[in-house]
């Protein structure tokens, strides 16, 4: 067990280590800098006292490694389009805008998607098990800037219950929520209903129902459980995208949160904010995988980490 | 999708994929909902009743009506000639990334699966890489470096979607290695480039049908994200995505700016989604026999 995570995060540290190298390479290739003239009214000396500042008149190789022993320390650097507060200030103010929102979304998403399915699994081929598979169908095709707009023509502009946006209060949840749980909403549903139908055929299932318990205890205690298996690998990936911030979601209903930085760094060449940005979602995204495959053991104990690594 | 002929007697992988596929009712609907929209980015220029660019400032704004179907935009286009028009741009999109992502993802996947070893290791390790930054904002750097436009974006695009079919892939190179029936060409004598290409690859095509249709409709909303935030398409050329994005500051009051373009973008997605979904369970069933 300890070799086998001290292999992953060694795998993680190197990923990391590349994914760095390349965005750095990628966004000093980008051309145009944080200090053009047609962007900042500054004259050459001002410029380049900024770049000395900054270290950008020096060697790529020399801003690399200076960025990397700086992050190692624990300081991420100033965001060129924010100077008065550090990078890692400003992710820790609008990092949990976003993150409130994800979460909210999979709070909804999971229980609704899992009722959804149960239903559709419990009702085959009824009107509720058609209607789950088009909501299904529907969360999974359709953008979610595209329900966004919907639901601000209907619920704001035509029906005049909400506002079309802004933040604050707790009805300002409504609309991005409901726009951004409807996929992980809809895959829930679709797994849930798939993998109940076919634990149900088990031997096992059958074994318990020969043995007298109840359709709702075989469902809780039997079917669900090893249903719910499936369930893990697909819902989380979502997860890091979620919590992150969605910057369609975030600009159309005007939220204050993580999800613009990720387009407005790379436009305004803010190179700390990007690095940043990038490598919050790689330790996500490595975390995440990490911990689902970690959690797959305790639900599932045929599942041995040590066969996983290929 | 091209129908063989339904043949009685003989019954090949094709044959009976086709069949299943003729019998899936949402299967029919995404294969004419995809026909439809071929047929109007082929036929814009006729379709189409007014230029896409012909900005009248006099007509601004209107709503739906006899002369204007969808309306007018903000400049006075006719909304409805430039949705037809943006079908050109997506479709472009969603077959362009699709074949772009084939051509790196295949050979990449081909020589993964095939070589195994350190060569394995590395291609894999270069897709965790790409893997563990977000698509979108890998896609925004490679546009910021190159430049907009509609070859740019597929080329960004595609630059991201070739992951999944060197994934899919390999995978079906591994699986399908231990297969009895490569064992028993190995048996007779077959050659390792042989194996490869006359019982290997050709058992992978379907997955790898299945996964480029189900691709187009990533790579379309990849296209409308990107030209929504204003960073793809440029002006005047019509694509949907920054249609939406244009008609955010307008649609509370001029709705049909915002329900179009949107519907527009729901249908296609749908249509691709279902042909993917169809053709998939067409295939795995056929391959399941």
């Amino acid at each position: 067990m300890a070799r086998y995570l001290f292999g992953r995060l060694a795998g993680i540290v190197i990923v990391f280590w590349i994914v760095s190298v390349v965005i750095f390479l990628l966004m000093h290739a980008i051309p145009g800098g944080p200090y053009n003239e047609d962007k900042v009214p500054l004259t050459a000396e001002a410029k380049a006292n900024y770049l000395r500042k900054y270290g950008l008149d020096r060697p790529l190789v020399e801003q690399y490694l200076l960025y990397m022993g700086n992050v190692l320390r624990g300081d991420f650097g100033v965001p060129f389009q924010s100077p008065t507060e550090s990078v890692a200030g400003l992710i820790a103010r609008t990092w949990p805008v976003s993150a409130s929102l994800g979460l909210a979304a999979l709070l909804v998403a999971l229980p609704a998607g899992l009722l959804l399915g149960i239903l559709a699994a419990a009702r085959q081929n009824s009107w509720v098990d058609y209607l789950a598979s088009a909501t299904a169908t529907l969360g999974l095709t359709v953008p979610n800037f595209v329900v966004a707009v919907w639901l601000v023509l209907l619920l704001a502009v035509q029906l005049k219950w909400l506002p079309t946006g802004g933040w604050g209060e707790w009805y300002h949840y409504i609309m991005p929520v409901t726009a951004l749980a409807l996929a992980p909403l809809a895959l829930t549903a679709r797994y849930t209903r798939t993998s109940i139908l076919e634990v149900v055929r088990s031997d096992y299932v059958r074994t318990a129902r020969s043995k007298g318990l109840s359709d709702r205890q075989i469902l809780l205690r039997h079917t669900l459980r090893n249903a719910m298996i499936p369930l893990l690998t697909i819902l989380a990936p979502q997860i890091p995208n979620l919590i992150t911030g969605t910057i369609f979601i975030e600009s159309i209903f005007r939220v204050p949160g993580l999800g613009k930085f990720f387009v407005s760094s790379i436009l305004g060449r803010d190179y700390p904010m990007i690095m940043a940005l990038l490598l919050l979602v790689a330790v996500l995204w490595s975390l995440v995988y990490l911990i689902t495959d970690l959690l797959y053991t305790l639900v599932d104990p045929r599942v041995r980490l040590e066969g996983k690594k290929s | 999708m091209n129908h063989p002929p339904p043949v009685a007697a003989q019954r090949t992988l094709l044959g009976d994929a086709a069949r299943r596929f003729a019998r899936n009712r949402l299967a029919l609907v995404g294969l004419a909902m995809v026909t439809i929209l071929l047929t109007m980015a082929v036929g814009a220029d006729q379709i189409a009743p007014y230029a896409y660019d012909a900005a009248d400032p006099a007509r601004a704004l209107q709503f739906p009506s006899g002369q204007h179907w969808m309306g007018t935009d903000e400049v006075g286009r006719d909304v409805y000639s430039r949705i037809v028009h943006g079908t050109r741009i997506s479709l472009s999109v969603g077959l362009g990334v699709m074949v772009l992502a084939l051509l790196i993802g295949v050979p990449l996947g081909l020589l993964a699966g095939l070589s195994g070893g350190p060569v394995d290791y590395a291609i894999m390790r270069l897709v965790e890489v790409f893997t563990a930054v977000p698509a979108l904002m890998l896609a925004l750097l490679l546009i910021s470096v190159f430049g907009g436009g509609l070859a740019n974006v597929i080329l960004a695009l595609g630059g991201v979607a070739w992951l999944d079919s060197c994934r899919l892939l390999r995978a079906q190179l591994l699986s399908l290695r231990e297969r009895d029936f490569v064992l028993a060409a190995r048996t007779v004598g077959a050659s390792g480039a042989r194996i490869a290409l006359r019982h290997l690859l050709p058992n992978s095509i379907a997955p790898l049908i299945v996964a480029v249709t189900i691709g187009i409709p990533v790579a379309i909303f990849a296209e409308a994200g990107l030209s929504f935030l204003g960073l793809g398409i440029n002006d005047p050329i019509p694509s949907w995505g920054k249609m939406v994005g244009n008609a955010l500051s307008y649609m509370r009051v001029y709705w049909h700016l915002g329900v179009f373009p949107t519907l527009a973008i729901a249908v296609t997605m749908l249509g691709f989604t279902f042909l993917g979904d169809g053709l998939r369970d067409a295939f795995d069933t056929a391959m399941n026999r």
